[in-house]
């Protein structure tokens, strides 16, 4: 809202890389926890693996290791981001490699350190490295704008936004895009999405979001029960390119990768008349 | 019955009234978060009113309400002195302000054939509202007679 209707499509995508051929560092943000940042992150990274990028994951929300859990990678961990800005370990001994890909790999958070312990020109440096070693750079941000949000941010040249159908969560990415003014030029994920209650107006719809926030659309995720399950087996829904959430975050990987294919949305499923006159009776208003 | 209705033809939605509150809310935060903009505001609010009157800059507030569905600017400008109405003013296309205040001033102040007929209407309806309410039928009367 603050900044003009930014136009810059896929397009800059390819030639906004230097001459060095550094990869993009992406950090994804949201102001409000919870909403889908680790979700997001762990889905998009392998989606890009995927189709053959070399993708490095950093879970920058230190204090709260989370990234590992759902790339189902926590006994593999050995080292953290923090071995590597003091100079512990190097680091290869630090990356850990992904399950299901070769080209995806983790740099874990530090669990028993806090936020603060991180300097800013450190991980600056440290992006920077991991730029030229990988194609994607993905930043998995904090919640909160503070000092880790700085910090995440600090080294990325782009932000992809994760905001979901909801006051609270609208009113914090508008604070967030504020904060990173035109720099990063944010694009937009609204995750969660339910299309049945958009449906009944008993939700913000992706137009209602765009409508305020007035950003890119990369692409729509809906509310996914599926989500739940694959995070308990720490096997990211991206894995599963044949259903439509895990297809939705193949498209969102084909468009961070410059590719001019539209963003599926979530469709509401076939409510039945029986259900439907049901809900007449039974169903309390939202 | 109406909620019946809503509920078949899918409008009862929380969304309209998630939507009006997302509004309202950015605005207030974007003028929290825009401090210059309100000076800035106040400064043009001040200007054009002291060219009319003259304020006190210092004792200026401004607030913004929320009133239901609205944001309101509420602005407090504490006036020191009015000025003298000044002729060339109230002589362009809006009068109503001065007719009112002095009625038989405007009346015979406007000589007839220099105005446009079409204020000339205006005024002289004004005039005799303005002497309706100030209950003076009196001198009212043959001061809207002259006009003509
Ligand atoms: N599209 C979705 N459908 C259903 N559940 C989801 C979806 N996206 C995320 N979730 C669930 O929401 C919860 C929060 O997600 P996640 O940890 O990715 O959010 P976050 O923004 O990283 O949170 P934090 O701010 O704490 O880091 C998790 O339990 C996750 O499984
Ligand atoms: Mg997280």
């Amino acid at each position: 809202m603050h900044q003009p209707q930014t136009v810059q499509e896929e397009k800059e995508v390819q030639s906004s890389a230097p001459a060095a051929r550094l990869g993009r560092a992406i950090v994804l943000t949201s102001g409000k926890g919870g909403v889908g940042k680790t979700t997001t992150t762990a889905n998009l990274g392998t989606a890009l693996a995927n189709r053959g990028a070399r993708v490095v994951l950093v879970d920058a929300d230190v204090g709260l290791r989370n990234l590992d859990i759902v790339l189902g990678l926590e006994s593999r961990v050995k080292h953290h981001l923090l071995d590597v800005l003091e100079e512990r370990v190097s680091l290869d001994e630090a990356l850990v490699p992904g399950k299901h890909s070769e080209s995806l790999f983790l740099l874990a958070a530090a669990q028993s350190r806090e936020k603060d312990d991180v300097e800013t020109a450190k991980m600056k440096a440290l992006i920077s490295s991991l730029r030229e070693r990988f194609d994607y750079v993905l930043i998995d941000c904090p919640a909160g704008i503070e000092l880790g949000f700085r910090n995440a941010v600090a080294g990325a040249d782009e932000a992809i936004v994760i905001c979901t159908p909801e006051v609270a969560a609208v009113r914090d990415v508008d604070r967030v895009v504020g904060l990173l003014g035109n720099r990063f030029r944010p694009q937009l994920v609204i995750n969660r999405l339910r299309p049945n209650l958009v449906k009944k107006g008993k939700m913000l719809s992706v137009e209602d979001v765009n409508a305020i926030l007035r950003l890119p659309l990369l692409g729509v995720i809906a509310d996914e029960p599926e989500i739940i399950v694959t995070t308990n087996r720490g096997e990211p829904l991206a894995l599963r390119k044949d259903t439509p959430t895990g297809a939705a975050y193949h498209a969102i990987a084909a468009r961070v990768a410059g590719e001019d294919v539209p963003a599926p949305m979530p469709a509401p499923a076939k409510v039945t008349i029986l259900e439907r006159v049901g809900s007449l009776f039974g169903g309390k208003r939202a | 019955m109406i909620e019946f209705l809503k509920k078949l033809f899918g409008q009862s939605g929380s969304s309209a009234t998630a939507k009006e509150r997302l509004r309202l809310v950015l605005m207030t935060d974007h003028l929290e978060l825009a401090p210059e903009l309100i000076e800035a505001m106040k400064r043009d609010l001040v200007d054009v009113i002291s060219r009319h009157v003259e304020v006190d800059r210092d004792k200026i507030e401004v607030n913004f309400e929320r009133q239901d569905s609205a944001l309101a600017m509420l602005a407090n400008i504490p006036i020191l002195s009015v000025n003298r109405p000044n002729p060339s003013l109230t002589l362009v296309p809006v009068p109503e302000p001065v007719a009112s205040v002095q009625p038989p001033v405007a009346a015979n102040g406007a000589p007839p054939n220099a105005a446009p007929p079409r204020v000339r209407k205006r005024r002289k309806r004004t005039s005799k509202k303005a002497a309706g309410t100030n209950a003076a039928p009196a001198s009212a009367t043959p001061a809207s007679a002259a006009a003509n």
